[in-house]
């Protein structure tokens, strides 16, 4: 389907070429409505997802922060906790239902809600258009669903924090029997009922959205725009969106199984269950494994559906700000399906103490450090950008860059991890909360800053402050060393996760100090993050605005669009591409745009 | 990355048209349908699971032989089934024959053929709603299980929570299947592809509704012939 047909949805679909001499300025009648809230405008969704995002990032952490306090300061009240909290914080001291709440929504609302929809919502909405050069998604209206879904799903989980039994509180993964029952813990009650509400209106949020990604990606690129042609971010975004298609479903199918255990007395994931004061229960023949299988079946492919949209926007920036080609482009492309493929098969490593037969294990310790070989092609492939560059360090490229070595810290822990031996002492304690808030947290983090710090301009066309944008980076950095470094060494003396209290353990309260420190810096670093919104709002309406088509002098096709381009991007006709997207510093000129024709005495590479 | 050598190579697509040459709405059913595949194969596999680590399984046979007014303890083992699989299978033939009609602008023999499918489709979903209505009256349920195993062993309530949800899943996407060739019909007696010049939609819906019939026929040798 031609990129025309799209905003006219009534028209036929073998239509003209993309490239007639029609003139294409749109002047729809546009209501605050249509505009700013049913809108199905790529860009504006995009900026409906990131702001729902922000949003969502301010409560995860603030959850975060509160369950620091708890750990940081164990023996101490705080009145003002139980003005905030009310019977969850009785006395100023959070109870252990509380922190459990608050440990399983933390990880639900991050992983889900700010890492998925904030950071693939946002920049595949926003750039896939634009960089593939298309007026709009494949279907606008489906785009607009899938926002609304995601809508719907944030408003359910919200909920679920108010009701009186308190939200869901057996970890973001949900494993049985603690979802399963109701009478396993009081967050088991209905605020289970409302996570698996949320969580399904997300997948479906999720598959609209993915599905469109696909379709367009695929079909509605400008003329001249081959795959190979395609920015590396775009690259990503794909395989992101392939990924989440491809993955999600079986999760939804382990929540269907797993309401049908909460609601109509099914043992799908039930056998042999004694509950405390309930006695033992009918349940038999299921097995909580299966349960297990299924969600990291979703949970593994998930923290690549985080990493990889970061992947992408980080490679792009790198380039553009080292003015300088990306090194090893098809070996990215390479790196990043292998990448996709090897998601789907490492799943039972999250499992190796569950009893899974040891060869099995093998086999999926093998498949697991297998992921270290494309990994490690796309860091030195980034390295080899920076290497001799003409580095701008604009705050996106700052980013960009601590999300490399955001990457190379957590990754390598990976490899520690993906040993079935090891992992006998490493699973469940701090090691791998260090592990995958610094390689997938932290990193996708810094990989969401970067490509706001960089795409903004063309969002709203004006610029953030630099000042405090380094600000926001250097605290930010440096706190989430400072977070997660020491955690590496309490999860190695085996100081276990989730744990509510740890001053009454002999073992682990050689830590007490350490966890104050942690504690403290997580609130500044939570505390600088409002530096960031501050600067992203207040530049909404005072940035320093944007003169030129091309602030960055990259070479990508939304630079061509209008420094505020309107629903349909381009005025009159979709520029045709002639070239890959890297050409920087080649032929002795510093960069030279996707839409310029290649001339005759250009070089080859 | 070569940046020149592309243009000379024209066998590769460059953009402008789409390079499977189908339109965005066929790829998305198609990616759908893969989606939807990894639902039903997590559902099935997770059925082969259990019952694998069981001892012992009710035998089909035993368990789907009976026929709507037929007498009580009627021994037709399977018979039923049987011909709610042909009648899906036929329906399957009647939408090939719609989408064919729909390629040659054959507004009567889409109508036509469409009939028949959405026939076939409620025919299907009443003759799954008689079976599930006899097997509750046997005493099945979620959670509840009457029959034994084939070896005459106490059987665990988990082939009836399986049954009733994957055959309930399969239903419910037959039933969505059944709307979406209805609203086709309505499309197609208003005229609507006829305005358009194709009858695209109709092959979308057509490649959903052979979608439904393949998983049942994975959804009919799991619980009827294995």
């Amino acid at each position: 389907m031609s990129n025309e047909a799209v905003l006219h949805a009534h028209s036929d679909v073998a239509t003209h070429d993309a490239h007639g001499d029609h003139s294409h300025e749109h002047h729809h009648h546009e209501t605050f409505i249509t505009k700013y809230v049913f809108s199905q405008d790529h860009k504006m969704i995009a900026k409906q997802f990131l702001i729902t995002g922000m949003v969502w990032a301010v409560l995860g952490g603030l959850m975060s922060v509160l369950f620091r306090l708890q750990l940081g300061y164990p023996d101490s009240t705080f009145p003002w906790l139980e003005s905030i909290l009310g019977k969850w914080a009785k006395g100023g001291h959070i109870t252990p239902e509380a922190y459990y709440a608050l440990v399983t929504t933390h990880g639900t609302v991050l992983v889900f809600f700010v890492l998925t929809a904030g950071l693939s919502g946002t920049f595949a909405n926003f750039l896939i258009p634009l960089q593939i050069g298309a007026r709009d998604m494949a279907s606008p209206f489906m785009n607009m669903l899938s926002y609304w879904f995601f809508f719907g799903a944030s408003i359910v989980m919200l909920s679920s924090m108010f009701v009186e039994t308190g939200p869901f509180s057996g970890g973001w993964t949900a494993y049985p029997p603690l979802s399963a029952l109701g009478d396993a813990s009081p967050g088991s009650k209905t605020g289970m009922d409302l996570w698996i509400v949320s969580m399904a209106l997300f997948v479906v949020s999720s598959l609209l959205g993915g599905l469109n990604y696909i379709a367009t990606v695929l079909n509605m690129r400008t003329k001249g725009m081959s795959m190979t042609r395609l920015p590396l971010t775009i690259w990503a975004l794909f395989f992101t969106a392939v990924l989440g298609v491809l993955s999600f479903p079986v999760l939804l199918s382990g929540f269907i199984l797993l309401i049908f255990d909460r609601n109509f007395g099914t043992s799908f994931y039930l056998s042999d269950i004694f509950i405390n004061g309930v006695g033992a229960l009918p349940n038999e023949g299921g097995s909580a494994i299966l349960f297990q299988h299924l969600f990291w079946f979703l949970g593994h492919p998930e923290v690549y559906i985080i990493l990889l949209p970061a992947m992408g926007m980080v490679s792009e920036i790198l380039s553009v700000n080292s003015r300088k080609p990306i090194f090893g482009y098809m070996a990215m492309i390479g790196s990043l399906f292998a990448i996709a493929i090897l998601a789907f098969l490492v799943w039972a490593h999250h499992m190796f103490v569950t009893g899974l037969n040891p060869f099995l294990g093998s086999v999926f310790v093998l498949l697991t450090l297998l992921i270290a070989v494309p990994s490690a092609i796309k860091v030195f492939n980034w390295l080899t950008t920076l290497w001799r560059g003409n580095i701008r360090f604009t705050p996106g490229m700052l980013f960009a860059i601590g999300f490399v070595s955001m990457f190379i810290s957590g990754g390598l822990t990976g490899i520690w991890l993906g040993n079935s031996a090891l992992d006998i002492h490493l699973h469940d304690t701090y090691f791998v909360i260090a592990h995958f808030h610094i390689v997938m947290g932290v990193a996708s983090m810094f990989g969401m800053f970067a490509g706001i710090y960089h795409w903004y301009p063309k969002m709203y066309g004006r610029f953030m402050n630099n000042t405090l944008a380094y600000i926001h980076f250097w605290v930010t950095i440096a706190g989430a060393y400072m977070i997660f470094w020491p955690m590496h060494y309490q999860g190695l003396a085996g100081m276990p996760r989730r744990y509510y209290d740890f001053s009454i353990w002999e073992s682990f309260k050689q830590f007490q100090d350490l966890n104050r420190f942690i504690s403290l810096v997580a609130m500044i670093v939570f505390a600088v993050q409002f530096l960031f919104l501050f600067n992203f709002f207040y530049s909404i309406f005072r940035g320093r605005k944007v003169t030129t088509l091309n602030p960055w002098e990259s070479n990508t096709l939304e630079w061509t669009t209008p420094i505020h381009p309107g629903h349909g991007n381009w005025v009159g006709e979709i520029p045709e591409v002639h070239r890959w997207a890297y050409d920087y510093g080649k032929d002795g000129k510093d960069f030279i745009q996707q839409t310029t024709p290649v001339g005759a005495d250009e070089s080859h590479h | 990355m070569s940046t020149t050598t592309t243009a000379t190579t024209p066998k590769l697509w460059s953009g402008g048209k789409s390079p499977f040459n189908v339109e965005y709405g066929k790829l998305m059913m198609w990616y759908f349908l893969m989606s939807d595949a990894f639902t039903f194969g997590a559902f099935l596999i997770s059925y082969g699971t259990i019952r694998f680590s069981t001892n012992g399984w009710p035998d089909p046979n035993v368990v789907f032989k009976s026929f709507p007014f037929a007498p009580e303890g009627v021994n037709a083992p399977l018979v039923f089934v049987s011909i709610m699989t042909f009648i899906l299978i036929i329906s399957s033939v009647t939408m090939v024959l719609a989408v064919k009609a729909g390629q040659n602008m054959d507004k009567k023999g889409v109508t036509t053929n469409l009939i028949w499918t959405i026939i076939g489709g409620i025919a299907f979903l009443s003759c799954q709603a008689w079976e599930w209505n006899h097997l509750h009256h046997e005493g099945a349920w979620w959670g509840m299980n009457p029959f034994l195993n084939a070896d005459g062993t106490a059987s665990s309530t988990n082939f009836t929570n399986y049954f009733f949800t994957i055959t309930g899943f399969h239903g419910f996407h037959v039933f969505s299947g059944v709307i979406i060739n209805i609203v086709m019909l309505i499309m197609t007696l208003m005229d609507k592809f006829e305005e358009r010049g194709h009858y695209l939609m109709i092959e979308k819906a057509g490649l959903y509704w052979h979608f439904v019939d393949l998983v049942w026929v994975f959804v009919f040798t799991c619980f009827y012939l294995i």
